[in-house]
């Protein structure tokens, strides 16, 4: 009983401040939009470690936080194994290889109007498709190891980058091309120095959506079968034998992962894309 | 219309490099038949063999064609070897949680932007939670609740419904600050209270970002609701029969199951699609 109230005492504080911190002048600066956030999400780990605790829910149903964290500290090398096989054999490699692909299919019909307006809709249409679908049969194909991750990453993350390079290449004005024609650029410097550059901001959204499809597709084929390690495989054993703090543990891992691949292609995309408007710093 | 012609001729090409790819990927299999003979097979000979084999690595396009139309056409549509029947059951988990996900979506969007601490304590976590892959947790749901007593359409509705339930989020709330400082100026020389605002001016200007949500939403959910599928071992649903079709070596059956999910994901956006085209124009916000 204790537990549930100091659960609720907990969380209704915590209410309180983050009401007061966003009315007040604190919430505007920058240290006040993490703090915001992070103390909201704390109040959910506190209040499901206090409920979970109040409540004697089984660990076999949702285990306590703080479970969680020492199965973590306890199985680190096996995550990290499971990490390098899913993510970096897997995912990484995937997403290269498919991004790879598709920005160079993009460039190599860019000549031809008539492929373009063929492959569009149908890029459009496979990219709303339940493409993980195709996993039972690349593994079929590249048998259990990374190969038949990779292998359905890459066709998870083809058409969506396809499509937005296809857009990107498109972007430029007619103002700007023409400028391009008074110098007497060939069509290379045109693509190199103009249009390319132009399909940055295209081409890193479309790179940032295949992130997600990325580890979705690696974790996903593992389910289908798959060699005694990796995310994907993890996560189902483990729920067969109830070992619940064992599958958030490689969540947690999985979430961690997804997100710091997200951040380092944004980062990337910062970089490059210094002079779009929406990467300028705000006044 | 005009991209109706260069449609087709992709199509065209991709069906006759599928047709490619089956006869070198399924002649090893011929060969080796005709080594076990002892006869020799001629390329002529291997072409149509590659065409018509039981359980071949890849299928031809029309092997594929006539799995799907026997499975939604040769059964009765309550038989365990009917794609209508599997279909359905994946669409109904489908549709309820797009449902309960885009609903919840929506009044949590509307409560993020009538209040500035759920705004600055549930939005950067909305945000963050579009990079990670949410879609691992779906066996654990479906073994969770089924241990607490429940199975069934519900665990695979759940999964579904916080795939839409996130696109739904982030796209209404942009929607619903859609309109600009004059609009919202000039309902307030109006005297508009702020439920006459959120009625007469945020929702009908947000309804061109909730309908590009929705179609990312609906066809989460029904990728959703198929690995939902997965885990357990299901014995219905599209999903159960590519997990089936990959422990049975049946390629037709994975090949044709899958085709029928792409039917089934293109109907839903298309649906999706239509209603968007008749509401827009309707509110005279057709583009």
């Amino acid at each position: 009983m204790i537990w549930i109230v100091s659960a609720l005492v907990f969380w209704a504080a915590t209410l309180a401040l983050n009401i007061r911190i966003s009315h007040s002048r604190f919430s505007t600066t920058k240290a006040g939009r993490l703090v915001v956030p992070a103390i909201f999400g704390l109040t959910i780990l506190v209040v499901w470690e206090l409920l979970v605790r109040g409540l004697q829910v089984p660990s076999v149903i949702l285990p306590p936080p703080s479970a969680i964290g020492a199965r973590i500290a306890v199985s680190l090398p096996v995550l990290w194994g499971d990490f390098v096989q899913t993510f970096v054999k897997g995912a990484l490699s995937g997403w290269l290889i498919g991004c790879g692909a598709a920005v160079a299919t993009a460039i190599a019909i860019d000549r031809s109007p008539f492929l373009q307006r063929g492959l569009l809709p149908v890029g459009n249409f496979v990219a709303a498709l339940p493409i993980v679908g195709i996993a039972p049969i690349l593994v079929m194909w590249f048998g259990f190891d990374w190969q038949s991750k990779a292998a359905v990453v890459v066709v998870m993350v083809f058409f969506p980058v396809l499509v937005n390079t296809v857009a990107g290449l498109a972007a430029t004005e007619a103002m700007q091309r023409d400028l391009m024609k008074t110098y007497s650029a060939s069509y290379t410097q045109t693509l190199l120095k103009l249009r390319l550059p132009a399909a940055m901001p295209f081409i890193f959204n479309g790179l940032k959506i295949a992130t997600t499809l990325a580890l979705i597709g690696a974790i996903v084929a593992e389910f289908f079968g798959s060699p005694i390690r990796g995310m994907g495989f993890r996560i189902s054993t483990e729920v067969g034998r109830l070992g619940l703090d064992m599958v958030w543990a490689e969540i947690a891992v999985a979430a961690l992962a997804g997100s710091a691949f997200y951040g380092a292609v944004a980062l990337i995309e910062r970089g490059m894309t210094f002079w779009h408007p929406s990467q300028r710093r705000q006044q | 219309m005009r991209s109706v012609g260069p449609v087709l001729a992709v199509i065209a090409v991709i069906v006759a490099l599928w047709y490619a790819a089956a006869v070198g990927m399924n002649a090893a299999w011929v060969r080796d038949q005709a080594a076990r003979a002892g006869t020799e097979v001629s390329f002529l000979q291997i072409v149509p063999q590659t065409m018509a084999q039981e359980r071949p690595v890849l299928p031809a396009p029309h092997q594929v064609a006539k799995g799907l139309w026997d499975g939604v056409t040769g059964q009765a549509i309550t038989s365990k070897r009917s794609l209508v029947y599997h279909g359905w059951i994946t669409l109904s988990a489908t549709l309820l949680g797009f449902g309960i996900g885009t609903g919840l979506g929506i009044l949590l969007a509307v409560g993020i932007i009538h209040n500035r601490a759920m705004d600055q304590s549930v939005m950067p976590w909305a945000i963050a939670s579009q990079t990670i892959p949410i879609l691992a947790i779906a066996p654990m749901i479906i073994v969770v609740m089924n241990s607490i007593g429940v199975s069934g359409l519900l665990p695979k509705a759940v999964i579904s419904a916080y795939l839409s339930f996130f696109p739904v989020v982030v796209g209404m709330v942009t929607g619903l600050r859609s309109p600009d400082a004059m609009q919202l100026d000039l309902l307030r020389t109006y005297n508009a209270g702020r439920g006459q605002t959120f009625w007469k001016l945020r929702l009908p200007a947000s309804m061109p970002y909730l309908f590009a949500s929705l179609k990312v939403g609906i066809a989460a959910s029904l990728v959703g609701a198929i690995v939902g599928e997965l885990p357990t071992g299901a014995v219905a649903g599209l999903g159960a029969r590519l997990l089936q079709g990959s422990y049975y070596g049946q390629t037709i059956q994975i090949w044709a199951a899958l085709f029928a999910a792409a039917f089934v994901a293109a109907a839903l956006v298309g649906i999706v699609g239509a209603v968007q085209a008749a509401v827009l124009k309707r509110m005279g916000m057709a583009r």
